[in-house]
């Protein structure tokens, strides 16, 4: 933990406008406004002031500043994060990258690029495209969120089930230390020697270097891409056919699941066709070449018919199949019309216990009396439960909070875990008690400790002092024991 | 087939409080690796560690214990058509799950299929303090914690015992067959990274001897269609040369009288002029060196191919035998080696003689 800043705020701007353009340096909260959150607005924080160095140089010479003042430093990108990662510390700095945002290097034969942290996720396969390549991890963001916030996240999409998450798709990152030292963790080899730093700094939210470079594997194009969109009456039918598909030995590009609340709100928006009286509702991609795709999707839809799918469309067109993938891609804009606003979940589970957990959130709804629509990457068990609420209700957040934290437990009660992809952040640090006992959270402690002694990195996020663990577990009632990762429902 | 956790963390709460360092064997097939053991270490045996936890094919999720053989799990993965995907090397029936990731083993199918560490999901550990920890999970996606995992994969056991690994597994490919032709080592490096950018089911693709092999693997009709479009013929043995090659039978391999090096680099860098033999694989990624030398000299050579290099197997074991890492990352890494071992118990300067 940081002790007090020994530098007062106009001293910091002072020293920071001596190597980095003093329009660069922001300190009145007008401008600063824009700071205080991220995608996660219902955290907001003003920051000391905000710093957008446009050089690897000016941030070592940040850092060090920082550590030598124990300065709390929290790195941002895009601000697209939902967990509120980049939420700003009161008595520390913003420190944005947004001014790195050149692609370095294309190298078409080897399929990799060189990017600096606030290129765009999408900007990438948009400009590697001319070669028949693309970057796998495709988070909804995408549009927005820059490949430094998605290495901090270690980001998904919906085709990770096939393609892998962040971790899979990164070669090397280039980061500035708490203490102001330039490394460069992995190679242009697919492993290095010594520790995984590379997997370690993956994830790990800001809270152990500040990447300043990144670079990335490319994949080939797929030939072809066809989607199958099955409706289910019920549920449980839905969940068995995730199953189905992937002991029949097809790895779907993407493998997408929508409840009947998400299937009525997407439709309404997307007008995508979707079955509108389905319970349950599977976009089921299949890519490769096109004869592997066409015997692939023969098995598919004859899967789904098997398992009881009450309607089995399969997409003949590229237009047709963006139509399918539209209603689910706006799936968040669809639910956030029919209600003021919405809170999005993002427990894991085991694919078995689908509809055993929707069925239970079903029931939760109606105790804590709030409406919760469900998408889902059902390939790889990544739930993302929308909780339906009005913040002008006086107690209505509060309300939601209850409802979200009791999902997140009943993920890891199956055997799931906190958060899949938006990270922990601040918003899920309490949960992060019900996941991990005292000795494992100590021991990200120290590995945290190992990058940044004096505690200046995103202070306060990711891994929760121990001392408020106690209280939040027997707060909850909860008994944190491993064994019983099996719920009692088997 | 046996739950011998509790034992473990006694020996090693035992050698924390006498003060002795603990050697961690499993199968003990990989003895070569690293730098010398120390040979005033007590042993701590792990190979009974073994058994397999939990298994849904549905999930493509296997739990098993550290100490469990590759082939009892592949064995059972096989009844219900799926495999590890890494294609693990197996240096003997013994080698286990633990000894592959603690050294971060995977064979050809690596630049499609992902790796060890690619592939592991969870991870039960016991630290330099005795305490037995749980990281990751059981499903896909888990960014809840640092990936403490995926950090063990090449620590070669120098940050605690892996006790129990979630991994991913995979379905067999329905159908595979193997291209096979001549080609010169200096054009081969661009010819498969060039077949590798193609959009068509290619799972290997390595060169030894003046041929090259790729490997087609997935649905029969796409696997066929493509054989038909690329050049080269169809080996009859294809799949058992792959597995020579996963598990380093091929000739190439035989022998300790000569060094075997491993570089690590770019797919498209060109190959370092050395004396001595090579075999290239992982599409260029991976390229293994027979020749004397030392590990200096060879350094710059795989710098300049934007990777780096280890002694992998002979040679001299006494100095180091992995890449020189900068002063910066030296820190971290000792640091993270007390947080985790804090007395400095386990597989005491296997990796580096620094740490």
């Amino acid at each position: 933990m940081t002790t007090k800043p020994k530098v007062s705020k106009a001293e910091l701007a002072e020293q920071f406008r001596a190597f980095i353009d003093p329009d660069y340096v922001i300190t009145d909260d007008e401008t600063m406004k824009p700071y205080e959150c991220d995608g996660m607005s219902m955290y907001c924080e003003m920051p000391l002031l905000v710093v957008l160095p446009e050089t690897v140089e000016q941030v070592q010479r940040v850092m060090r500043i920082c550590n030598e003042n124990a300065v709390p430093v929290v790195a941002r990108g895009a601000g697209t994060g939902l967990s509120a990662g980049a939420m700003p510390n009161k008595e520390g700095v913003v420190l944005s990258l947004a001014k790195f945002n050149r692609i370095i290097d294309i190298d078409p034969l080897a399929r990799t690029a060189r990017l600096q942290p606030g290129v765009r996720n999408l900007a990438i396969s948009e400009e590697v495209a001319q070669f028949g390549l693309y970057y796998g991890p495709d988070p909804s963001s995408q549009i927005a969120c820059t490949i430094g916030g998605n290495v901090a996240e270690n980001s998904g999409g919906v085709h990770c089930l096939k393609y892998g998450l962040t971790v899979h798709n990164i070669l090397s990152v280039e980061m500035v230390t708490a203490e102001g030292d330039v490394v460069t963790v992995g190679s242009d080899g697919l492993d290095s020697c010594g520790m995984d730093l590379l997997a370690l700094m993956t994830g790990s939210e800001g809270l152990l270097g500040v990447v300043t470079e990144v670079k990335v594997k490319l994949l080939p194009k797929p030939e072809v891409a066809q989607v199958v969109m099955a409706g289910f009456d019920d549920v449980q039918k839905g969940g068995d056919a995730v199953g189905g598909i992937i002991s029949h030995g097809i790895i779907p590009g993407g493998l997408e699941m929508m409840d009947g609340h998400a299937i009525i709100a997407a439709d309404d928006f997307a007008q995508a066709g979707y079955p509108r009286d389905a319970k349950a509702l599977l976009l089921c991609e299949v890519d490769g070449t096109e004869e592997e795709v066409h015997e692939h999707i023969a098995e598919a839809e004859e899967v789904f018919r098997k398992l009881g799918a009450t309607s089995v469309r399969t997409s003949q067109s590229e237009e047709e199949r963006a139509l399918l993938w539209k209603g689910r891609k706006s799936a968040f804009p669809a639910v956030g019309r029919i209600s003021p606003d919405y809170y999005c979940m993002d427990g894991t589970i085991p694919r078995r216990h689908i509809a055993y957990v929707l069925t239970e959130m079903e029931k939760m709804s109606e105790e804590f009396g709030l409406r919760v629509a469900n998408v889902f990457h059902a390939g790889d068990g990544n739930l993302h439960p929308l909780i339906l609420f009005d913040a002008n209700v006086p107690g209505e957040f509060e309300r939601t909070e209850a409802f979200g934290s009791r999902i997140l437990e009943m993920c890891v009660e199956v055997g799931g875990c906190i958060t899949g992809e938006h990270g922990v952040g601040v918003e899920k640090i309490r949960q992060m008690a019900v996941q991990f006992n005292d000795e494992e959270l100590q021991q990200f402690h120290d590995v945290k400790a190992a990058f940044d002694p004096s505690g200046i990195l995103n202070p306060g996020k990711g891994v929760p002092a121990l001392r408020f663990c106690q209280e939040y577990r027997s707060l909850e009632h909860k008994q944190h024991t491993h064994e019983h990762t099996e719920a009692a429902h088997g | 087939m046996a739950d011998i956790s509790q034992q473990l963390k006694e020996q090693v709460l035992q050698a924390r409080d006498s003060g002795h360092k603990l050697n961690i064997v499993g199968g003990g097939t990989k003895a070569f690796m690293g730098r010398e053991a120390d040979t005033d270490a007590g042993t701590l045996n792990v190979g009974e560690h073994s058994g397999i936890v939990d298994y849904h094919p549905v999930e493509l999720v296997l739990t098993v214990r550290a100490g469990t053989p590759l082939s009892e799990i592949e064995a059972t993965l096989a009844e219900e058509g799926q495999c590890l995907h890494f294609e693990p090397p197996h240096f003997g029936a013994a080698s286990t799950i633990g000894g592959t990731l603690a050294c971060n083993l995977s064979g050809p199918g690596r630049p499609w299929a992902g790796s060890v560490r690619d592939q592991v999901l969870g991870i039960r550990l016991l630290n330099g303090k005795g305490e037995h920890l749980r990281f990751g999970g059981q499903v896909m996606k888990n960014v809840a914690g640092y990936d403490v995992s995926r950090l063990q994969a090449g620590a070669l056991g120098t940050l605690g015992v892996i006790t129990e690994i979630s991994m991913k597994v995979m379905p067999k490919p329905a159908a595979s067959l193997t291209l096979v032709q001549e080609m010169g080592m200096d054009e081969v490096v661009h010819y498969m990274n060039s077949r590798a950018a193609e959009p068509k089911p290619i799972t290997a693709a390595c060169w030894v001897d003046g041929k090259v092999y790729l490997r087609l693997a997935g649905a029969k009709s796409g696997v066929e269609a493509t054989a038909e479009k690329w050049s080269g013929e169809v080996m009859e043995q294809g799949d058992e040369f792959w597995q020579q090659v996963q598990d380093m039978q091929h000739e190439f391999f035989a022998g300790n009288d000569v060094p075997l090096w491993r570089f690590s680099v770019g797919s498209t860098a060109t190959t370092p002029k050395l004396e001595g033999n090579w075999f290239i694989d992982w599409a260029g990624s991976q390229r293994w060196f027979r020749g004397a030398g030392e590990l200096k000299d060879l350094e710059p050579a795989a710098r300049a191919a934007g990777g780096q290099v280890s002694l992998f197997r002979g040679g001299d074991r006494t100095g180091e035998v992995m890449h020189h890492q900068p002063e910066a990352l030296k820190g971290i890494q000792r640091r993270i080696k007390t947080a985790f071992d804090p007395d400095n118990i386990f597989n005491p300067g296997r990796l580096y003689s620094w740490l």
